[in-house]
């Protein structure tokens, strides 16, 4: 502590997130389920969208013996559809779900927030009150909206209606972010600290850059550990209600869509794909909150 | 309020000596009060500064005492053009602030600065010692890397921090500490004068001492002009060569410093004065306070002719309607009274 080294917030927050268990752990679940997503071709036994009607309904290696088969460890659905490789595939839906709009939503919602809270006046009128009409709205009815209504043209053909929940939820969504944002700048453009940096002669930008960006970001990034499995929610909801992923896509929410019909006889392809979501839920959040803590050197 | 010839700093000028390093004259900040959600219309103003003059001359300390929301923290802001000033000018070396554009008034920020109330809000939390202090030499191209920590270890040590401090982070220190850092940030650059706005407002009695002391040294070595603000009249006794006091946005006394505590003019800095408590108890339970009556009226709405009338028992018909003309009453003291003395 008492070297003279290079010390940044960055490198300290690193330092202190190492030692937070919980965040390791969660850390860890993320790194694990991003590798599934990514590797899921070679991970996957079989073909996720090809079933065998011969084999529909197996258990896990754990039930009935007079039911379950070795070549598919965690059994079948009532197609004959391998559970585990779709669960494998759905992983990789569901990363893409999770960071593509968050990502979206951070830029846009960052970028107003710093420019509506800083600059006031005129631009932060004007902004506003575009988030005021779009914060109107009930935020899944909002979706819903967007992908019913988008669903029949050549947007809601890309990768199987991916594309179409990426933008939906980002329009959507990107307005939460700007709020937050402008109110934390508001809260901080009164403190001392941004007056000297301005009696300094720094520039605009870096006043945003070095004094603002760094102070908002620990609600920020506590908003994107609960955004991305947000996203993966809004996607399982929609895939549920069948206006999401189109099958045979396999994702998590359209394996609990395709599967609570018969949840009563054979739980298990409902139950995974829900264990999944939440186990991938709540390492996000145990990382968002080891990220929050880690990033406040007053902590 | 427009200079008149008699104004303090027509009065400067036209004197022999050097020119000062600071003028300001008929200085005003209103922050215009909106109504509207859309279409926002102005319907009054605070009038937190209404018409200032006076003069910094180099090397010296003015300092500027009056009650809190009087203004003064605003005049040390609209001076370094933290705030657009409403009307006035203000000529540093001879330069008018207040026509610079961006890029000419970020060269001339690099010689005035400015010391903060607070030291808890005045320092990034998420910066070190060593990126705080030296973040105006990389504003200003000073300094880069070796050469730039060298100059914030010397620059702590300047303060009487201990150099192998810059790895560390404000919350580790204590509010003296933390006002020692602000200085030393403030003095990176080298600057001849410096806005203290209350610098010591915050900090506890017995390091209040320590930060005085280690400004007036600072001055000496560095040849610093002060433009001091504080509320503490002691305080601005032992550290000011002038004193300014303010009274709802307008300065209504000036003088040499021994000149105003001994011979205050306007009625307002007497009952001031009178209220400060005298270390000796003998003369203290003689002392004639004089107590004012009522509340500063809300700068919004100032009272009509001197803003004063409606506290002073000297007021009279005249005090309502005519605003008293800031002059000279004896050499270097300037009063706005009709009755002064």
């Amino acid at each position: 502590m008492t070297g003279v080294g290079q010390r940044s917030l960055w490198r300290d927050a690193a330092s202190r997130l190492a030692a937070n268990r919980a965040a390791m752990a969660g850390l860890v679940v993320v790194a694990l389920f991003a590798f599934v997503a990514i590797a899921a071709p070679i991970l996957a036994p079989y073909d996720p969208a090809a079933g065998d009607t011969r084999n529909h309904e197996l258990d896990p290696f754990w039930g009935d013996p007079a039911y379950r088969s070795a070549a598919f460890p965690l059994g079948t659905d009532q197609l004959g559809r391998d559970v585990l490789s779709r669960l494998i595939w759905s992983a990789r839906v569901s990363l893409l779900i999770g960071f593509v709009p968050v990502s979206i939503i951070v830029t846009i919602g960052v970028a107003v927030g710093l420019v509506a809270g800083y600059y006031g006046r005129w631009a932060d009128l004007l902004l506003m009150r575009a988030v005021d009409v779009i914060y109107a709205f009930p935020e899944l009815l909002f979706v819903i909206v967007i992908v019913t209504a988008a669903r029949g043209t050549w947007i809601g053909e890309l990768g199987s209606g991916i594309v179409l929940i990426f933008v939906s939820i980002a329009t959507v969504s990107w307005v939460g972010m700007a709020r937050l944002v402008r109110g934390q700048v508001l809260a901080l453009r009164g403190l001392e600290f941004i007056d000297a940096a301005r009696a300094m002669g720094a520039s605009d930008r870096r006043i945003l850059v070095r004094h603002v960006l760094p102070n908002v970001l620990a609600p920020v990034i506590v908003a994107v550990a609960f955004g991305v499995p947000g996203a993966m929610l809004t996607e399982s909801a929609l895939s549920f209600l069948g206006i999401g992923i189109k099958p045979p896509t396999p994702s998590w929410g359209v394996m609990i869509n395709e599967g609570f019909t018969l949840a009563i006889q054979s739980p298990w392809p409902v139950l995974m794909p829900a264990v999944c979501i939440s186990v991938v839920m709540l390492a996000f959040t145990f990382l968002g909150d080891g990220l929050r803590e880690a990033l406040d050197p007053r902590a | 309020m427009t200079v008149t010839a008699r104004g303090p700093v027509a009065q400067g000028s036209t004197a022999s000596h050097a020119p000062h390093l600071l003028e300001v004259t008929g200085l005003t900040m209103h922050f215009p009060i909106t109504q509207g959600l859309v279409f926002q219309r102005q319907v009054g103003a605070v009038r937190a500064v209404d018409g200032v003059d006076f003069f910094v001359d180099k090397g010296e300390t003015v300092g500027l005492v009056g009650e809190s929301g009087c203004g003064k923290s605003t005049t040390g802001r609209a001076i370094l053009q933290l705030y657009k000033p409403t009307k006035g000018a203000v000529l540093f070396d001879g330069t008018d602030l207040t026509k610079l554009g961006g890029e000419a008034m970020r060269k001339q920020r690099r010689r005035m600065q400015m010391i903060f109330q607070d030291p808890y809000a005045s320092l990034n939390p998420r910066m070190t010692v060593g990126n705080i202090i030296g973040e105006p030499l990389e504003v200003h191209e000073l300094a880069k890397g070796q050469a730039k920590l060298n100059r914030v270890q010397e620059l702590l040590r300047v303060v009487g921090l201990n150099p192998y401090f810059t790895n560390r982070y404000p919350h580790e220190f204590s509010g003296g500490q933390r006002q020692r850092i602000g200085i030393a940030r403030s003095l990176a650059v080298e600057p001849d004068f410096i806005v203290c706005d209350e610098p010591i407002s915050a900090l506890d009695v017995s390091i209040q001492a320590q930060v005085i002391n280690l400004l007036e040294e600072l001055q000496s070595k560095f040849n610093l002009t002060y433009l001091f603000i504080a509320h503490d009249l002691s305080v601005v006794r032992h550290i000011s060569d002038r004193v300014a006091v303010m009274y709802l946005g307008k300065i209504v006394e000036l003088a040499d410093r021994d000149e105003l505590y001994k011979r205050p003019l306007h009625p307002y800095s007497q009952a001031l004065l009178s209220a400060v408590p005298i270390p000796d108890p003998a003369v203290e339970t003689k002392r004639q306070r004089i107590i004012l009556t009522g509340d500063v009226p809300s700068p919004v709405n100032p009272p009509s002719g001197c803003h004063f009338h409606t506290r002073c028992w000297k007021a009279q018909a005249v005090c309502s309607e005519v605003d008293p003309e800031f002059k000279v009453h004896a050499p270097r003291h300037w009063a706005a009274c009709h009755f002064p003395g």
